[in-house]
């Protein structure tokens, strides 16, 4: 009898998870930005889940396009130092993840290898796919080499082998 | 003989202290992985080019010898040398005990150790490595199991000899596994090779009869009861002739190499060239380590030739691994065959290795818990025999 | 419940087992949702990229390719007690000097790509993987750092990251305790775009690295592999790189 009733308050104890803004709760910095279309619950629950699978689509299958690309995240949900206006990295108990993620002390692994404040813009620019007009586009290479063919100056240096 | 009489070890404050001293080791090791996880690998002298350092000596060391220690079991079980009986029980603990001290050393040096979880689920079963893991469980649990036939008190002669049988098996497989990890590397001309496996067979016979005789010596020492003479010589004969036959996969190997003339290069370096590697090969590994061990155990057999020729044995044992571990990585890749580097990344150059005291303590620190936990182990369970003296020397095996 | 004072062993069991329960309810309850559904993958198993390097076009006093790679996966940021052994490479030019002739030559070395690669093959986990495209990468989600493809490696191409690191590429994630190599600019590729290094090397006229698709038969640098000889790296081991020279 004791046991069934400890069960039972340990499962009632998920609750406060399961449940919306409590005043136990961290303050959750805002984001900018647009919010996602299937709401913060299902983010809330689901994040961690979405990464691991997604990171596997994106490493060893190449699939760029998921939902839950870690390299983004921080475009909109950057919290940045009052004073400086910098955006504060994971090191810092302000920034996005920390704030929950100390709360409910489940440690992320990320942030050792991933960067956890917004990228810069040239190297968030390489993440959209190349249009074949744009030089670094492997298209545009292409054309650059049949045009050096076509000129006769593709061919390598005398092989002295 | 008389029927064997298993005692716990008594907690004396020589006991104690040696377990305080252990500890502190222990202690040293947990700091020093703390500040290697705190600021990262470069505090240590491992860096790109010599890639498995001091640890890994040490940790290989124990693993191989780990294997070996369970061999005194199974010479009574396998082979039914009834003078081997009283040890087999305190054998099969302390190869549990000094695989562990090895493995806590192998995990405690990876990048990330806090993945241990990920390389006990997740396995690359082309990956010897991979094997090995499993193979290290499977050693627990099989010696554990032999252990517990060992002692318990219905067990048939039937089973206990199927247990030692499976023991003896599984050990002989996770040794082939453990050289094979060098064996298996193409890419570098100090381990490309065959041989590598059996050798470390031969090396387990060797480092893991001279491993137990000393511990054994000394708990014996420690706890007041008599080591006899009889056993102890008879010991060091067969450590002599483990030790010659280190000896012959060590001339083999290196015969062989040095007929190939793409070896020839990493022969020179190993036998004349290598400075420190040089010395470690012919003075530690050669004449400490097999020459002087069996010239005294076979011309002058005694007490005092078995103690001594079982800490040369571990001794040049070290300088073997060392030779083998990091002077396999000190030679160069030959990437470019025929051509002189002039300028490139550490390329073509003999690479150099300053090992740092976080390497060291660590090394020590598994040692430390490898005989810590054989000393709990023995205080705890009744494994020690009570009479290993003379007057108990069976006439017959 | 009994009344005896002594604790029984089938107490043990059952307080022991109601204790487990309740320690694990709450995270069961947690695990019980599913992701994203997969979509089409990018990396094409019809493809094989790979690079030819013109040795004979390659100037020794440039680097391009190297400092290209460096800002692109930011790799090359020193720390002050770093030394070049324990820093990352992950791509080094080298100069060569014939014993025999004395020609001298220069080229870059990175991952050679192998088709076989024996880095994927000792890894104990799995993260040292060869994608569908024949593009050789580090998982560094489950790599444990354990360097023994480093070992396995007949080129050098890994390096071991030995300190902290901050302030990555978004598009390179690179820390402490994992192994890394040259990723034939994976996040460039799978936007369709050519690797760094190729790109620094064009800029510079040399145009010494061809990159492109091996499994074509009528791509530029297939066509140039059946027209001109050229060799792989270490070729007695029969790895079949994905990277060949020319003209070394």
């Amino acid at each position: 009898m004791r046991l069934i009733l400890a069960i039972l308050i340990a499962l009632g104890l998920t609750g406060p998870v399961h449940a919306d803004e409590h005043e136990l709760w961290p303050e959750v910095p805002k984001a900018t930005g647009e919010p996602h279309p299937e709401g913060n619950e299902y983010w809330r629950k689901n994040h961690p889940t979405l990464l691991l699978h997604d990171r596997d689509l994106a490493l060893r299958e190449g699939d760029r396009d998921i939902q839950a690309s870690i390299g983004t995240c921080f475009t909109c949900h950057a919290v940045k130092d009052e004073a400086t206006g910098e955006p504060v990295s994971f090191e810092d108990p302000r920034n996005f993840c920390r704030v929950c993620h100390d709360f409910v002390a489940v440690q992320v692994d990320c942030f050792s290898c991933h960067r956890s404040t917004p990228a810069d813009p040239k190297s968030l620019a390489i993440r959209q796919m190349a249009g074949p007009d744009e030089p670094d586009s492997i298209a545009a290479y292409l054309e650059r080499l049949k045009a050096l063919e076509a000129a006769g100056e593709a061919a390598p240096t005398e092989a002295s082998q | 003989m008389e029927r064997t009489i298993y005692r716990e070890l008594k907690a004396t404050p020589a006991v104690w202290l040696v377990a305080l001293l252990l500890l502190a080791f222990i202690g040293a090791a947990g700091l020093a992985v703390l500040m290697i996880e705190e600021e990262g690998h470069i505090i240590t002298g491992m860096n790109n080019q010599i890639v498995w350092g001091l640890p890994h000596v040490f940790a290989i060391f124990l693993i191989v010898a780990a294997s070996g220690v369970l061999n005194v079991a199974s010479i009574s079980s396998v082979f039914g040398k009834k003078a081997y009986k009283p040890m087999a029980r305190f054998s099969a603990l302390l190869s549990i005990t000094v695989l562990l001290g090895g493995l806590a050393i192998l995990v405690l040096d990876l990048g990330r150790p806090d993945r241990l979880i990920v390389a006990m689920t997740r396995y690359n079963f082309t990956s010897i490595f991979a094997w090995n893991m499993l193979l290290y469980n499977g050693f627990f649990a099989i010696v554990g199991g032999y252990l517990v036939v060992q002692m318990m008190p219905g067990a048939s002669k039937t089973l206990q000899k199927a247990a030692g049988v499976i023991a003896f098996t599984w050990r002989l497989i996770l040794t082939t596994g453990t050289g094979s990890i060098f064996g298996w590397l193409v890419a570098r001309p100090g381990y490309d090779a065959a041989i590598m496996a059996p050798m470390f067979i031969a090396m387990s016979f060797a480092f893991g009869l001279a491993l137990f005789i000393l511990v054994t010596l000394i708990i014996f020492r420690l706890d007041g009861r008599i080591f006899g003479d009889k056993l102890m010589r008879r010991m060091g004969s067969l450590l002599g002739v483990f030790a010659a036959a280190v000896l012959y996969f060590t001339i083999a190997q290196h015969l062989t190499n040095l007929y190939a003339q793409e070896h020839q290069g990493f022969e020179r370096f190993i036998l004349r060239d290598g400075g420190i590697y040089t010395t470690l090969f012919w003075v530690g590994h050669v004449l400490i380590g097999t020459l002087i061990p069996m010239a005294l155990v076979f011309l002058r057999p005694s007490r005092g030739s078995t103690i001594w020729a079982s800490i040369l044995v571990i001794l040049g044992g070290f300088a073997q691994l060392y030779v083998i571990v990091i002077g396999g990585q000190a030679y160069p890749l030959e990437i470019f065959p025929g051509y002189e580097v002039l300028e490139g990344f550490n390329e073509g150059v003999i690479n150099s290795y300053n090992p740092t005291i976080y390497e060291l303590a660590l090394g020590l620190g598994g040692v430390a818990l490898a005989l810590l936990a054989a000393g709990i182990g023995a205080k705890v369970l009744r494994v020690l025999p009570t009479n290993l003296s003379d007057a108990n020397y069976p006439t017959d095996g | 419940m009994s009344n005896r004072a002594e604790l029984t062993r089938r107490d043990l069991l059952k307080s022991g087992a109601a204790l487990a329960t309740v320690t694990l309810a709450p995270g069961v309850t947690l695990m019980t949702f599913g992701g994203s559904d997969a979509e089409a993958s990018a990396a094409d198993a019809g493809k094989r990229w790979g690079l030819l390097i013109d040795a004979g076009k390659c100037d020794e006093n440039c680097s391009d390719c190297v400092t290209a790679c460096k800002t692109e996966n930011k790799w090359g940021a020193q720390n002050e007690h770093a030394t070049a052994e324990n820093s990352s490479q992950w791509i080094r030019k080298v100069t060569l000097k014939d014993k025999n002739t004395g020609r001298k030559v220069s080229a870059p070395v990175m991952c050679q790509h192998c088709e076989s690669p024996p880095c994927v093959d000792v890894c104990p986990t799995g993260a040292s993987m060869k994608r569908a495209d024949g593009i050789v990468l580090v998982d560094k989600h489950i790599c444990i750092g354990c360097r023994y493809c480093m070992m396995a490696c007949p080129f050098k191409a890994r390096s071991f990251v030995h300190e902290n690191v901050t302030d990555q590429s978004v598009n390179a994630p690179r820390g402490k305790g994992v192994v890394e190599s040259c990723t034939l600019c994976v996040h460039r590729i799978d936007r369709g775009r050519i690797p760094a290094c190729v790109e620094a090397c064009e800029a510079t006229g040399n145009s010494a690295i061809l990159f492109g698709d091996l499994a074509d038969p009528e791509s530029p640098i297939s066509k140039a592999l059946e027209q001109y000889p050229s060799i792989a790296l270490r070729a007695d081991l029969e790895l079949n790189p994905g990277v060949r020279y020319q003209n070394l």
